[in-house]
């Protein structure tokens, strides 16, 4: 398929360090794939291959089927944005966008276009050393859209934006996403991808822990269980079990049944008389999801905070 | 979700992707740092203030009229010697027999209070034909030297070495001239009989009447204190010779011999009066001074070019940093994302900083230049004339020392990664070489060394004046502003370690992850 990063046994080491473990997926288009795991878990290590920037020492990573560093004007093949700080503080954001600009022979009309797109009309002219956390991640999502690229890469844009920034962030993500692009979007948060991601890569330690769309996961992590609204919670526990269903409390007045559809909940409750308020199919929030995925990887925890990236 | 998405394409027209898009994006990196253009002004500017504050500080210790003889091709020359001569009309030849040549030197350091026997090593004396007696004019001549064995020289600046060895009763020396319209040739013989010919001379419209005859000079035994407080003094010499077998050939000989100290007036010291005695053909000459190019009592165009060490710092802060900003703010990625060929975005980067630094250069020593040239003459001072290439090569020279040294500083800033550490790798590499051999008290073979071997070498593009071996040899010094290699080959000194510079970094840029 064209126009989308596909990474194939990559592997990357610094030193004695294994950041980066045969990790194999692919990005289509029309979505963002959320590229999640832990602080260290290899996500910049694996888009800076994919950018040519560090040399794999195994594997592949292409973008559209060619390698980055074949690419003719790289920006207008994929538009990246790994760290919003990574500024010249002296210059102004426009100027930063300029030579971007020049360097790929786009004109400045076009980066007057990007700074309007991000709203960052105002702060262009001023220098980027003075630039709130959230101006300098518009001013790298103009630098990533200026070549129009059909895939897009950001590296935790999240960070540090105020809530209606990421509210911002989230609507211009999937705006770019229905226009057809390949996004890869790394986080290190499960729920800032809520609502947003149509498909996730998690990875733990360099390895891929889960290539999942995101609707299959948060169907496997309801798993057909069944939230109860009771007052009566022990009588509702007892006929429920007496009925060969599993039952976890998880609130004062809430139970989690498994192992029992729905419908038979609620004819085995009204067959024993046990009052209940609500018996409804129980809905896996995404961080649930990453949460149930991820207990079984082992390293999760171990190393947790560390950074492989230098 | 995926099913049935059209991939995106793009409805931006698609750019053109080439180096000169590169050289693009560099310039505009360069000119939109407010520091960096401000810091090349800034270089500039202390190149031209610390030039002419330079220029202002020299005044001329002559008094008065500081002028001094400018040879047949303009160039400054010593012209001070004994002679008794003859006029020679048309064609014609002189020979004569050398059996002594004795020195004196006045107060030398080592005996401060004592007049002591010794040759100086450029000590001459033989055979001249001269246009005239006027200084500065045409001539050509064979001779005996202290040191330096039989020479033939014309015109102050040509030079030709017979044999070697010097002179005694038991190992005379024959010499002879020959006049032949523009052409002179010198010769020499051991023995009178079997002649040698060392070189000939054209001298081009020599006049049919020359002067012909025997002189004798000695130049001056030079004391040089090192530092940047020290400078040279120098000792009165005198050198004696002895002729015999003296023969003249030609119309307009054999009259008295006129005698002539020429560079030198009555009064001073008696040792500089020099002498011409004659008895039974043996003729005892003494004489004092030089007939050579000069490169001392005067001041030299790159005189006014003291402040392109200044400007050179802040040229190797700002190429450094031209890369290491990009490191330190981790903007490299930006860069290398958007041109993945690491070797072509630095010699993008190279070309940036190598030509904003060459026009700043350029600007600054083409208006120091003749300012302080002016300076310097308002105060009296007299300046070396050169050859209009000589200035435009020192100008450009200059320029073109700041811009190598700007790329050097590029390329050890792409291998370092570190502004601090890379400034501090150039200046040790070029500055603290170009201070101790200028001005420290380091021998001067060591300050010699340094100039091959450093980058400072490259400092030998504003040199001036010619190195002539036959000249002096106290007075060509690192101190003096003399540099061991030719002005072109320190030049490329330089640039081979820029050259490898480049090379090493282009090689480490490629091979580290960024």
């Amino acid at each position: 398929m064209e126009a989308t990063i596909e990474v194939v046994g990559l592997r990357k080491r610094f030193g004695p360090t294994v950041a980066v473990d045969g990790l194999t997926f692919t990005v289509t288009p029309g979505q963002v794939t959320g590229f999640v795991g832990p602080n260290g878990a290899g996500k910049s290590t694996t888009m800076r291959v994919i950018l040519g920037l560090d040399a794999a020492d195994a594997g592949r990573a292409l973008i559209g089927g060619r390698p980055y560093r074949s690419l003719r004007n790289p920006l207008t093949h994929v538009g990246a944005l790994l760290d919003a700080g990574a500024l010249q503080p002296s210059r102004t954001g426009r100027n930063h966008l300029l030579w971007l600009a020049h360097s790929q022979g786009l004109t400045a009309a076009r980066v007057d276009h990007v700074i309007e797109l991000v709203g960052l009309e105002t702060a262009a002219q001023r220098r980027a050393g003075g630039y709130s956390l959230g101006m300098r991640q518009r001013l790298g999502i103009a630098a990533v859209l200026l070549g129009d690229p059909p895939v897009l890469m950001l590296d935790e844009p999240f960070n540090g934006l105020d809530p209606e920034g990421i509210v911002w962030m989230r609507d211009f993500l999937r705006a770019l996403a229905a226009e057809g692009r390949s996004l890869l979007v790394s986080s290190h948060l499960m729920s800032e991808l809520q609502d947003t991601a149509g498909h996730l890569v998690v990875i733990g330690r360099g390895r891929l822990v889960a290539d999942v769309a995101v609707a299959d996961l948060l169907a496997a992590a309801a798993n057909g269980r069944v939230t109860l609204r009771t007052t009566a919670r022990s009588e509702a526990m007892t006929a429920l079990a007496q009925a060969g269903a599993t039952v976890a409390a998880t609130d004062r007045d809430t139970l989690t049944v498994s192992d029992l559809a729905a419908e038979r909940v609620v004819v085995v409750l009204s067959q024993s008389g046990v009052p209940f308020s609500e018996v409804a199919a129980h809905r896996a929030t995404l961080e649930e999801a990453y949460m149930e995925l991820t207990r079984n990887a082992i390293e999760f925890h171990a190393n947790a905070g560390e950074e492989v990236a230098r | 979700m995926t099913a049935g998405t059209t991939p995106y394409r793009s409805g931006l027209r698609a750019g053109r992707d080439g180096f000169p898009q590169l050289l693009r994006a560099e310039w505009t990196k360069f000119r939109t740092v407010r520091g960096w253009v401000v810091g090349t002004w800034v270089a500039a500017l202390v190149m031209v203030l610390v030039g002419l504050v330079a220029a202002s500080g020299f005044h001329a210790f002559c008094g008065g009229d500081c002028s001094v003889p400018a040879g047949p091709d303009g160039e400054a020359v010593t012209d001070m010697f004994y002679f008794g001569h003859q006029p020679l009309e048309g064609d014609g030849s002189m020979t004569v027999r050398v059996t002594s040549l004795t020195g004196l030197i006045t107060y030398p350091p080592d005996h401060p209070n004592d007049i002591v026997p010794s040759v100086m090593p450029w000590a001459k004396a033989g055979v001249i034909i001269k246009e005239s007696t006027r200084q500065g004019s045409a001539y050509a001549a064979v001779m005996v030297t202290g040191s330096h064995g039989v020479r033939m020289q014309d015109n102050y600046i040509h030079d030709t070495a017979g044999s070697a060895g010097g002179v005694s009763a038991a190992s005379p020396r024959w010499l002879r001239l020959t006049r032949s319209g523009d052409s002179l040739t010198g010769y020499e013989s051991a023995d009178g009989t079997h002649w040698t010919r060392i070189g000939t001379a054209y001298l081009a419209g020599l006049p049919a009447t020359v002067q012909v005859g025997l002189f004798v000079t000695s130049p001056f035994y030079m004391v040089v204190s090192p530092g940047i407080a020290g400078g040279t003094s120098s000792r009165l010499t005198q050198a004696t010779a002895v002729f015999d077998q003296v023969s003249l050939e030609g119309d307009g000989t054999g009259g008295a011999w006129t005698r002539d100290n020429i560079g030198i007036g009555p009064g001073g010291p008696a040792l500089a009066q020099g002498g011409f005695e004659e008895s039974g053909g043996r003729f005892t000459v003494s004489g004092t001074g030089d007939i050579a190019p000069r490169v001392d009592g005067g001041r030299r165009i790159e005189d006014t070019l003291h402040g392109t060490f200044v400007g050179l710092i802040v040229m190797i802060v700002i190429g450094s940093m031209f890369i290491t900003a990009e490191y330190r703010r981790g903007m490299i990625r930006t860069t290398l994302a958007a041109s993945p060929g690491r070797g072509r975005m630095l010699a993008a980067k190279a070309i940036v900083i190598g030509s904003v630094t060459f026009v700043a250069g350029l600007a600054a020593a083409a208006v120091v230049l003749p300012i302080g040239e002016w300076i310097l003459r308002a105060n009296g001072n007299y300046i070396f004339p050169v050859p209009p290439l000589t200035e435009l090569r020192v100008v450009a020279g200059t320029a073109a020392l700041l811009a190598v040294v700007a790329v050097l500083a590029l390329a050890i800033g792409t291998m370092l990664r570190r502004s601090a550490e890379a400034v501090t790798t150039l200046i040790v590499m070029i500055v603290v070489p170009y201070v101790l051999a200028i001005a420290s008290p380091l021998p001067d073979a060591a300050s010699e060394w340094l100039l091959r071997l450093t980058p400072a070498a490259g400092f030998a593009i504003q040199q001036s004046l010619p190195r002539y071996p036959q000249v002096n040899s106290a007075l060509l010094t690192p101190l003096h502003r003399f540099y061991p290699l030719e002005p072109w080959a320190g030049f490329a000194v330089l640039c081979a370690y820029t050259a490898l510079a480049l090379g090493l970094a282009t090689f480490l840029l490629r091979r580290r992850d960024a």
